[in-house]
């Protein structure tokens, strides 16, 4: 069964899913103890993305180097159609994100949502918040020396 | 000439089986772990990354335990390695100002609005040997703050009010791929600037640091340095969006150059730009100032027959594996070609003896 899904929706999770930690993504998939039947669209594979950035940050943009990648698409056995598109060479991480690419277009989305997505959520954000607090603690206070007129 | 020689194959495995033993080292010690180089000599694999190339942290220290610490032989492996990877596809030019920064200063603006913070720097340590790290000792954590969780904007964004600094022309171009089509001169700055992004720290720091030398000198400050994580978007074909296909970590660098103008140009500041993988806080600056060199021309500048403002010269020698690859190759045999060598420096000094005999015979006739 098919809901309708937005594409910032399905950007979002499967965003998410990209820079997942391999292990912890594994560990929640296998919590969710929900494994579809399924077929290959398109296998594992891994590859190279081209990065770009911006000259001075703003201008025209360059090639600065590559990153790896793994990607595969899987079929359902009710025709729902997963994509993975992940950071890194692992094939059982871009298969999880694919299964939860297709499973979060049915009706366990909201399961789901709460068993993997949700978590992987939080502990990004936390490490995000981690590090600023880190990074907060090294921030210069400048003060002015007042010199004396005696 | 090549002449097919053959034998030296057990040679060469007995050697190979030799070096496996040496890279383990004594065996009394414990290996050495992926995960373990991938943490604790993050600094080198960050190398490996930028001048391999490839942002794969884990693919990096098996390189750098490969090729027992020697980076460059590493960087070999990389970039061998990601020659056999499918490309698929371009990324959406990062956004760095959308960066979560570690480390964030301006040597220009004491004030700038997001403050200067220094994140995890050896600035300002005192360069003494500490020999506590000699034993094993658990970390203090570092200490935290109210974290600061809106984007930084770019320091150079306050002086572009005043129209004091040169704007970087928004584009879209699509920048040429010096991994696809071989470098061809004039290379222009996106090319440049993906060539100096994976070229040898040494040699770019090097080249720099001739330009604040005097030769090609255009006195740099630096405006802003960054480091941290980005987010990497591509558009996905098959889906029609685009998503972001993980995080990289970015050290970006951005002086402000003096610049007397010229004759369409009134005086204003010129920038010089640095952008490399992982956290490479040396070679992003060597880089923005050795793209500030080269953009001499464009500007209106004086060529004064500095190495740093010659592209060609700078371009071709700046990658440490083709380098690297024709030093060494030297070392390989080449036996067929010193024959030949030998062959003819012997008949170069038998003619050159047997014109002496003559002379002399001559002089003794006379």
């Amino acid at each position: 069964m098919k809901t309708d899904i937005s594409a910032t929706a399905r950007k979002a999770w499967m965003s998410l899913l990209a820079q997942a930690d391999e292990a912890e993504l594994a560990s929640l998939w296998r919590g969710f103890d929900h494994d579809p039947a399924f077929d290959w669209l398109r296998p594992p594979e891994a590859g190279g993305v081209m990065v770009r950035g911006r000259m001075g940050g703003a201008g025209a943009p360059f090639n600065l180097g590559e990153m790896t990648v793994t990607r595969c698409a899987l079929t359902l056995a009710n025709g729902t159609v997963g994509h993975a598109y992940v950071q890194g060479r692992s094939k059982p991480k871009a298969e999880i994100a694919a299964k939860v690419d297709a499973l979060m277009q049915t009706d366990v989305a909201t399961d789901l949502r709460q068993a993997v997505l949700q978590p992987l959520q939080n502990r990004l954000a936390a490490q995000r918040q981690a590090r600023a607090a880190k990074a907060a603690a090294t921030k210069v206070e400048f003060f002015t020396m007042v010199r004396g007129e005696d | 000439m090549y002449v097919a020689v053959k034998g030296g194959e057990r040679a060469i495995d007995n050697a190979h089986a030799w070096l496996a033993e040496e890279r383990r080292g004594d065996t009394n010690v414990a290996e050495l772990s992926l995960a373990q180089i991938r943490e604790q000599m993050s600094l080198a694999v960050n190398r490996v990354m930028a001048e391999g190339s490839l942002y794969d942290p884990d693919l990096a220290a098996l390189a750098i335990k490969q090729s027992r610490g020697d980076l460059i032989e590493a960087i070999f492996l990389i970039r061998a390695y990601r020659t056999t990877l499918p490309r698929f596809g371009y990324s959406a030019a990062v956004d760095t100002g959308a960066m979560t920064c570690d480390r964030r200063i301006s040597a220009t603006f004491k004030d700038a609005p997001g403050g200067q913070v220094l994140g995890p720097t050896f600035d300002y340590t005192h360069r003494l040997l500490d020999f506590k790290l000699a034993a094993d000792g658990e970390v203090p954590q570092a200490p935290i703050a109210e974290p600061r969780m809106e984007a930084t904007p770019h320091i150079t964004e306050f002086l572009q009010g005043e129209d004091i600094i040169e704007r970087e022309p928004a584009s879209d171009a699509t920048p040429g791929d010096l991994t696809r089509e071989p470098m061809s001169f004039p290379a222009g700055r996106a090319v440049r600037l993906q060539s100096l992004a994976r070229g040898d720290e040494g040699f770019i720091l090097g080249m720099a640091y001739s330009t604040q030398r005097g030769y090609a000198r255009n006195h740099a400050f630096v405006g802003e340095l960054r480091i941290g994580k980005v987010p990497v978007e591509m558009e996905i074909p098959e889906l029609g969006f685009a998503i972001e296909i993980g995080e990289v970590e970015l050290t970006e660098c951005e002086t402000v150059n003096q610049f007397k103008g010229s004759k369409t140009v009134p005086p204003q500041f010129t920038r010089g730009y640095g952008l490399v993988f992982g956290q490479s806080e040396r070679k992003s600056i060597a880089m923005a100032l050795v793209d500030r060199a080269l953009r001499w021309e464009e500007l209106g500048e004086d060529n004064l027959g500095a190495a740093a403002q010659d592209e060609e010269f700078v371009l071709s020698h700046c990658d440490n594996i083709q380098a690297t690859g024709f030093l060494e190759h030297i070392k390989l045999p080449h036996y067929v070609d010193f024959q030949s060598e030998l062959e003819l420096v012997r008949k170069l000094r038998r003619e050159a003896q047997e014109l002496a005999e003559q002379m002399a015979t001559q002089e003794a006739a006379e």
